[in-house]
């Protein structure tokens, strides 16, 4: 049995393993914010262009996914919700994830660059630029403002689908990056509030780990409060409409009151219900920022029948 | 003791190469639909093998 069972022993890797380094889920929200962008542009673009775009965006968005895995490999081991990617589970190696990365990286900028224009590669590519070296190796483990500036590369999919159609950046594509951007935080602390073993056992400085919980919770409302403006005063521009902005009025209503629910908890109350407040917050977080762009298509639907828009 | 040819690794590797297959055919395919909008989305293309551009013969009666 010794012949088969060293046969067995590096654990080869299956198709879904590489899959997985590109971390799908991430995709799914990058494939639907850059496809917001692409399609509340002014013009249009050929539909095969267009999704050639999007999945080249996807792509890279993948391939810096692939890099952080790559890099970050020694933290994933230890925290309990990443032990099973491929790398610490030892399915893939480390150098294997950075050469997925990498090349991935090279392809989908090149593609994105022929298929629409090199504004929008140059785009992807600083975005895969800030995920994987100035997030992943600069300020995740360096400061608890990590999130917030680390935000930015999952908050350029909008703008790099809208300048796929137009070529440049308007007022328009940046409200759209804002709104992401000022979205993450509060998104994020609350995720941290409740898992928050697993961070400090990685040596992550989250804000909970750092500067305590109270002091996060008090980020949470301040980051929602600036947050509301830019989602409503994204309902004002030339891709906002009447629609938009009743849904963003009301969203954003929605989660202040859940912001400021958790600013007036103390540890004490979080703990006795297991942190219901926060775990809701954070799973409405998620739907907030799918309805405010489905608002935005909704709007963009509208105005191909004439209805829609200012 | 029947000889096992097939072993669980072996179906992994065909899974793998059998995804990287499709994965270089659909990128072909994707690359072949790229170029019929490029060309039929009336971008500046001139093909204008074994025949004069119309631009370089000089206009009738120009002269």
């Amino acid at each position: 049995m010794t012949e088969t069972s060293s046969y067995e022993q590096p654990m080869e890797a299956g198709f879904g393993d590489y899959v997985a380094l590109l971390k799908p889920r991430v995709m799914s929200l990058v494939v639907f914010t850059a496809l917001a962008g692409l399609l509340v542009a002014p013009v249009g673009v050929h539909p095969i262009v267009g999704f050639a775009s999007i999945l080249f965006i996807a792509l890279g968005a993948g391939a810096s996914g692939a890099l952080n895995m790559w890099w970050d490999a020694d933290i994933d081991q230890v925290m309990r919700r990443t032990q099973s990617r491929p790398v610490p589970a030892g399915r893939v190696t480390a150098d294997e994830a950075l050469a997925v990365g990498v090349a991935l990286s090279g392809i989908a900028v090149v593609m994105l660059g022929l298929a629409a224009n090199f504004f929008s590669a140059a785009l992807l590519a600083f975005t895969i630029f800030f995920y994987a070296v100035v997030y992943s190796m600069w300020l995740k483990r360096a400061t608890p403002q990590n999130i917030v500036i680390g935000g930015a590369a999952g908050a350029f999919p909008p703008m790099i689908g809208w300048a796929v159609v137009t070529g440049g950046v308007s007022i328009e594509s940046v409200l759209m990056f804002a709104l992401i951007f000022m979205w993450t935080p509060p998104h994020f602390w609350a995720l941290a509030l409740f898992m928050k073993e697993d961070y400090s056992r990685a040596g992550v400085p989250m804000l909970t780990v750092t500067h305590g919980r109270r002091v996060t919770r008090n980020h949470i409302l301040g980051y929602t409060i600036a947050l509301a403006p830019v989602a409503v005063g994204l309902g004002f521009t030339s891709i906002g409409g009447p629609v938009y902005l009743a849904a963003a009025v009301v969203l954003n209503a929605i989660f202040l009151i859940g912001a400021v629910r958790i600013w007036q908890r103390d540890e004490g109350a979080a703990e006795t219900d297991r942190y219901a407040v926060e775990k809701r917050f954070f799973r409405y977080s998620l739907l907030y920022l799918f309805l405010h762009f489905s608002a935005l298509l909704v709007e963009a639907g509208l105005k191909t029948v004439e209805l829609g828009g200012w | 003791m029947a000889i096992k040819v097939e072993h669980e690794i072996h179906q992994r590797r065909f899974g793998r190469n059998l995804g990287v297959g499709l994965l270089l055919v659909a990128f072909a395919v994707l690359v072949f639909g790229l170029t019929i909008a490029k060309v039929s989305g009336g971008g500046k293309i001139e093909a204008f093998d074994h025949t004069y551009r119309p631009a370089l013969v000089p206009a009738e009666g120009a002269q």
